[in-house]
């Protein structure tokens, strides 16, 4: 039951990706390029995915004490602003404007490429894999922290 | 390089229509499943050595409902939206790569910060949403305006 909710749950964040174009790495570079040929199509679609999210999570928490098909609500609770959020976070920035890509919308045209996907995926499990895995054996980083997202 | 530019439309009711979908999804995985909708938590997490086991099935679940939109769009639309990659493959792999690394750093991507921490007003997903944009505002604005001239 919780497999196949799962997939239904991706397939609807999947619709919404498609929906909107967020699949185009064009139309995402456009709506970086604010001094070019600017496309702010994706506020709109990261404002409206937002506000559904915080009237959804504010309901959820108000009417339920744990979810349906789990056992408690995984919410993040650190809140303290480290070097490594604003450097990873710039970091992906960067590959954002390069590849007009993020993993969601990469990520639903596994089963339909084109071949820059599977390369992008590809590099990415590798630098995902890197930072979990490969990193905390060269420097103690602040890895005994639980990752959240 | 990836400094030919496909300009593309502002489709304000594709993305509010695709951010709803979005935000729908974000919500429902946490009334039901107790988890935020991050894809890059969600992929990470799948990734070997699986150390929790009963917490690996549901990733690849979504990650397969994320990459069956596609299909369905194509069935009941006969087609997929107009997609553009321009630049190597090269180019794509370190796309990839910074978003692999820049994700597990800033623990979170545009999904995981972008909706599900906005959402819930997290501070660490304000900063990381603001470097994100610094991130890809700045190398668009690099590779397109100073780079392509």
């Amino acid at each position: 039951m919780r497999i196949l909710v799962s997939w239904a749950l991706g397939l609807v964040f999947g619709l919404g990706l498609v929906v909107s174009g967020m699949v185009n790495p064009e139309k995402v570079r456009n709506f970086l390029d604010i001094a070019g040929a600017w496309d702010p199509s994706l506020l709109l679609v990261l404002g409206s995915a937002v506000i559904v999210t915080l009237v959804g999570y504010r309901l959820t928490s108000a009417l339920l004490e744990r979810p349906l098909l789990g056992d408690a609500f995984h919410f993040p609770t650190r809140r303290e602003i480290t070097p490594r959020l604003v450097v990873g976070a710039l970091i992906f920035g960067v590959g954002w404007g390069l590849g007009g890509l993020c993993p969601a919308p990469a990520e639903s045209a596994l089963l339909v490429g084109p071949v820059e996907i599977w390369v992008f995926l590809v590099a990415m499990l590798v630098g995902m894999w890197f930072v979990e895995h490969g990193l905390p054996r060269l420097v103690r980083w602040e890895h005994h922290h639980e990752l959240h997202h | 390089m990836p400094v030919i530019v496909h300009p593309t439309a502002f489709t304000p009711g594709s993305a509010v229509l695709g951010g709803v979908l979005m935000g729908l999804s974000v919500t429902f995985t946490m009334l039901l499943l107790g988890r935020i909708a991050g894809i890059s938590g969600i992929t990470a997490g799948a990734l070997p050595p699986w150390r929790k086991p009963g917490d690996i099935a549901w990733r690849f679940a979504f990650i397969l409902g994320l990459a069956t939109a596609p299909f369905l769009v194509l069935w009941a639309e006969g087609g997929l939206p107009e997609r553009h990659f321009e630049g190597s493959l090269g180019w794509f792999a370190l796309a990839g790569l910074l978003i692999g690394i820049g994700s597990r750093l800033a623990n979170g991507c545009t999904s995981g910060h972008g909706i599900a921490g906005l959402a819930r007003l997290s501070p660490r997903s304000f900063v990381a949403v603001a470097m994100f944009l610094v991130g890809g505002t700045g190398t668009v604005f690099l590779v397109r305006h100073v780079w392509g001239g």
